[in-house]
């Protein structure tokens, strides 16, 4: 009996060699919620991928056991799984109409024609393709095609639904709205969907929870906001949005607080998240939005001289690179707002931050 | 073809003489089959265009050479083995050819290109040394002068052709095909059935008919292979020169040149329909 709220995935110590000798997936322990958006994210060859061609049966796990609503199913075939899947190029089958690709999965399983033809109405009209059932997959739309090879993924009503970087053949502004798409039907329909990507606003846009990958390894599972908010080590504040990132040594370490001595001069205060201990070295990571341009005396602990290298008109906020004790690097977003401070190339200003704004956590390369 | 306004007259006698060449090499290619088309309906037992055929006299012309191969015990005879052995010849190399063509596009497959090199052998290596190997061999084990020693002969002759064309076609297969066909819940068996097979039959039926032509019209294999009994058309063309010089063989060549003509057709017709099934559009 498997009870309504255990996980419906589960990955216990799964790895996965290619070659018995690397490690492309090690030691992955992941549960997946029933009704869950969960996004593996990373970037190419962190194993990302290989994870969830384990979890469809494309490739067996070299190491653990992986178990579907309770069941293991290491030794099951992927047409044996009920698993809908979207790939990243469609394969769509190009001899077959729209509404027979969508009634393929159900004929395989034996349903009845009036049924078959019933249930491909409905999902061709889930993805607002109603009147395209008799058309060729040649004859659509990257986007067209994609929505098709979605419903075909949703239309045997499979619990899990696994997407492989669904929208990395379309362009920017279709990829945005399939997005919403996905997350719609995911809403309105229940199912759970594992979804890989490289593409980190992606990941925060769609997902319930993002489980970071790098080097075969989950780095953090979190869910959007957290992972943004709170990386808890330098790869996800590195890969996760943009990120001010000052190189120091650890001076002291008082509970939550830490002071870290910034290689190019200054002492910052800084939240203590994953610092090895004082002596050691350290990365701060700070989001370029929290940054205060001439912040009022006394409201933050972190107040230093700036030089203003570089500014960049983006419209809804100027970039401005500034250099930092001595990081040239460092982006402050200044907002568009009415009465933001005026800055001109070569200008001091005072940079400031608060502890709880800067993080810091190990040492990236 | 008009030529643009700026070529000089160099250029523009250039372009004459090369559409003159091009003429001449398809006229060199193609008259001596169409040559045999009205001399097949000579009513003198020549080989040779009459006089009164040349003034296009009504009396010239008869079919008696095509009444001829209908009365021919022998050429009724030579048609039906020459049907029979290119059937099930096709038949054998199709199946063992696309198999093969399946395997070998699989990318875990190893030694890949010293098997395709064997497979199409038969292709490459002269007729007449297959001919003979095979004579030696099918000798030994009992094979030779029957259908099935000939059939087996002409389908390992026609297997390469398969193999060639269905691999052309899995060229643009996309593999995450046969993965989404299971993902759907489809067995190995119904994906080959439903969503391979339907893509690769376009390749099929080109090299089925190669097969099927390489083994109508082959004659060396048949030298060294065939009794009396299995004896085919072209081996009955070539005794029909060697012995009874008579136009019925211009007949015969004549109804296998329409035959030709008809499976070409067919071929481009299902290349035809295979882009458009593909949604590659027309240009």
């Amino acid at each position: 009996m498997v009870a309504e709220n255990d996980p419906l995935v589960r990955f216990i110590d799964v790895q996965k060699s290619y070659d018995g000798e690397i490690l492309v997936v090690k030691k992955l322990n992941l549960d997946i919620a029933r009704g869950e958006f969960l996004t593996m994210l990373g970037p190419s060859g962190s194993g990302k991928t290989t994870c969830l061609m384990m979890l469809a049966g494309f490739e067996p796990a070299t190491h653990g056991e992986i178990t579907l609503a309770g069941k293991p199913i290491n030794n099951v075939a992927p047409h044996k799984r009920g698993i809908g899947m979207v790939f990243q190029n469609y394969a769509l089958f190009p001899h077959m109409t729209v509404a027979e690709n969508l009634a393929f999965p159900l004929q395989v399983r034996g349903m009845s024609k009036a049924d078959t033809e019933a249930k491909v109405k409905k999902a061709l009209d889930m993805v607002q393709l109603g009147d395209f059932g008799h058309r060729r997959p040649g004859q659509l739309s990257g986007g067209q095609q994609q929505r098709v090879a979605v419903a075909r993924a949703l239309v045997f009503d499979p619990d899990l639904v696994l997407m492989d970087e669904p929208l990395g053949a379309l362009d920017k502004q279709l990829r945005e709205q399939m997005q919403y798409e996905i997350k719609h039907i995911h809403q309105s329909l229940g199912v759970t969907v594992v979804y890989v990507t490289h593409d980190q606003s992606e990941a925060l846009t769609m997902s319930n929870r993002i489980a970071v990958f790098n080097d075969g390894i989950i780095q953090q599972l979190a869910s959007p906001d957290n992972l943004y908010e709170r990386p808890e080590n330098a790869f996800v504040a590195q890969f996760i949005g943009e990120n001010n990132k000052l190189l120091g040594n650890v001076k002291s370490v008082n509970g939550q607080s830490c002071e870290i001595e910034v290689d190019g001069g200054g002492v910052v205060t800084a939240l203590s998240v994953n610092v090895a201990g004082p002596g050691e070295r350290a990365s701060l990571s700070l989001r370029p939005e929290r940054v205060i341009i001439n912040p009022e005396i006394g409201s933050c602990p972190n107040v230093f001289d700036g030089r203003v290298e570089e500014l960049i008109y983006l419209g809804d906020h100027i970039r401005t690179r500034v250099n930092v004790c001595g990081h040239d690097d460092f982006v402050v977003k200044v907002p568009n707002a009415s009465g933001h401070a005026q800055l001109q190339e070569g200008n001091t200003v005072k940079v400031g931050w608060t502890m709880e704004d800067c993080r810091a956590l190990d040492i990236y390369e | 073809m008009a030529l643009p306004p700026y070529v000089g007259p160099f250029d523009r006698t250039w372009h004459y003489v090369y559409l003159v060449i091009c003429a001449s090499v398809f006229t060199f290619l193609i008259a001596p089959i169409l040559v045999i088309v009205p001399l097949s309906f000579n009513a003198e037992p020549y080989f040779t265009f009459t006089q009164k055929m040349m003034s296009l006299d009504p009396d010239a012309f008869s079919t008696r050479w095509y009444e001829d191969i209908v009365n021919n015990r022998q050429w009724l005879h030579s048609a039906k083995n020459s049907i029979i052995v290119a059937v099930f010849a096709t038949l054998i190399a199709t199946t063992l050819g696309t198999l093969a063509a399946l395997g070998l596009s699989k990318p875990v497959m190893p030694y890949r290109s010293l098997i395709m090199g064997v497979l199409i052998s038969p292709m490459i290596v002269p007729l007449i040394i297959s001919a003979a190997g095979m004579f030696f061999f099918y000798s030994k084990i009992g094979l030779a002068q029957t259908y099935v020693g000939l059939i087996l002969a002409h389908a390992a002759l026609g297997t390469p052709f398969v193999v060639i064309t269905v691999t052309a076609t899995l060229i643009g297969f996309d593999q995450s095909l046969t993965r989404a066909s299971a993902g759907l819940g489809a067995s190995p068996t119904t994906t080959f059935f439903k969503v391979i097979m339907p893509l690769v039959t376009p390749g099929m039926i080109s090299g089925a008919l190669f097969a099927f032509i390489t083994s109508f019209d082959e004659v060396v294999v048949v030298f060294f292979l065939a009794g009396f009994e299995q004896r085919t058309i072209p081996r009955q063309m070539w005794a029909g020169i060697r012995e009874q010089i008579s136009p019925t063989i211009l007949a015969v060549a004549t109804l296998m040149v329409i035959m030709t003509i008809c499976l070409m057709t067919v071929v481009e017709l299902l290349r035809r329909r295979n882009e458009r099934l593909r949604g590659i559009r027309q240009t």
